[in-house]
């Protein structure tokens, strides 16, 4: 076993060269690297810990902002509604006012035009008795010779138009 | 030497030969020869500078090596943070090259450079020397945090917590030992895991030759199944690598916790 057939020769170099290459090792890699890459590890662990509670903060922030705007938003639409309510009974009001002004109106003309009619009516009935009354004398005078007072005539038409 | 062709010394990848400065001395008597052991730390110093070093971008958004990299700090990491607790985190240089140093150093002794003629791979770790400069290291920061932190009352230790008092001294004693065995459990478990696996490898690499060259027939019978015996022990020897470096981090960590949160 060289192990310990050599340990008296090569006991010292071994130790020699083991605390020259471990103690070169310890120094470059482990007091001078190790702590930075355990630096770079921590920086970005504190990075994703930051962007994450960044993220959350604007997460946070917009769901109050949102809540907000649908508050005003309901405030907005429920204002609008009244205005449109309050439009439309104003108009629905005032056109029934026009509406009931302007059957007023129509209902004057109508009574107007059906006095009218009437009047026209109940002379035209005159004139046809009279011309009734003219034409019967005439007959009569024709037929029977004999002449008959324009009121008897009168009288007669008048109680055969009655009788129909 | 023509005797001994076709045979297979499965301890003589063992053998620690200088390669330069056989006559560098340290102190009378304490020669420090570079030798092929050393060249591997060397390698082993090297190639753990340079893995680190290339996941040393500092990108917010890693890239694959800077991302292994950062997953074997954050693994050290995470294993002081479990076993030590928050104070751990300041041994995490220490472990962390430890970890990489064994595990690196057992990698590279199971890389097959020796397809390569004249190149031969030596396992650093197959070596109690070393592993026990390296237990010897854990063991000393163990002593000092223990001792400067706690004072003499770091001998409480081997007085375990509600032991009645008709006790206290055989557990003591049992703590003590307990306590004494340590540094040469953790130095003898890498060595014999490593040097016992590199010696199976190579029993089963002369069984594949003296089979191939005793006939087809032998060939057949003794050298494939050894061979194939071999590629799986060599994954298996691989994990063993992986698993005697966290092995070694973790009883690091587990003894520097008794250090620092004495009960």
């Amino acid at each position: 076993m060289p192990q310990i057939e050599q340990i008296a020769a090569t006991l010292s170099s071994q130790v020699f060269w083991l605390l020259v290459f471990f103690g070169l090792t310890f120094v470059v890699v482990g007091l001078g690297m190790v702590p930075k890459i355990m630096g770079t590890v921590e920086m970005r662990d504190n990075q994703i810990a930051g962007d994450l509670a960044a993220a959350q903060a604007a997460r946070d922030a917009a769901t109050t902002e949102e809540e907000a705007w649908r508050k005003r938003e309901n405030a907005n639409r429920a204002a609008a509604q009244g205005v449109i309510g309050e439009a439309k009974a104003k108009a629905a009001a005032a056109s029934a006012a026009k509406l009931a002004e302007a059957q007023t109106r129509l209902d004057a003309k109508l009574a107007e035009a059906e006095t009218a009619i009437e009047a026209a009516r109940s002379s035209a009935m005159a004139e046809i008795e009279n011309v009734a009354a003219d034409a019967a004398r005439d007959i009569v005078a024709r037929v029977a010779g004999a002449e008959v007072e324009p009121a008897a005539a009168q009288a007669a038409v008048k109680e055969v138009m009655a009788h129909g | 030497m023509a005797a001994e062709e076709g045979k297979v010394d499965p301890m003589k990848q063992f053998t620690i030969e200088p390669l330069l400065g056989s006559d560098w001395q340290l102190a009378d008597g304490f020669g420090i020869a570079f030798t092929n052991s050393a060249l591997w730390m060397a390698i082993t110093a090297v190639l753990v500078t340079v893995f680190v070093a290339g996941g040393m971008k500092r990108e917010l958004v890693p890239g694959r090596w800077q991302m292994a990299v950062e997953s074997m700090t954050g693994f050290i990491d995470d294993l002081l943070e479990a076993n030590v607790g928050t104070a751990g985190r300041k041994y995490v240089p220490y472990i962390f090259t430890l970890f990489m140093f064994i595990l690196f150093g057992n990698l590279l002794g199971l890389v097959p450079v020796g397809l390569i003629p004249s190149v031969h791979a030596f396992t650093f770790t197959s070596h109690f020397t070393v592993t026990g400069v390296l237990a010897i290291m854990s063991f000393s920061i163990v002593l000092i945090v223990g001792f400067a932190k706690h004072g003499l009352h770091f001998f409480s230790l081997f007085w375990p917590a509600n032991t009645p008092a008709f006790l206290a001294l055989p557990i003591s004693l049992i703590e003590l030992v307990s306590f004494m065995v340590r540094p040469f459990s953790l130095a003898l478990r890498l060595f014999v895991a490593m040097m016992a696996g590199h010696v199976l490898l190579k029993v089963l690499a002369s069984f594949v030759i003296a089979g191939g060259s005793g006939g087809i027939g032998t060939g057949i019978m003794v050298g494939v199944p050894s061979f194939v015996l071999m590629v799986a022990i060599s994954a298996l020897e691989i994990l063993v690598a992986g698993i005697q470096a966290y092995v070694f981090a973790l009883l690091t960590s587990l003894y520097i916790n008794d250090a620092e949160n004495l009960h």
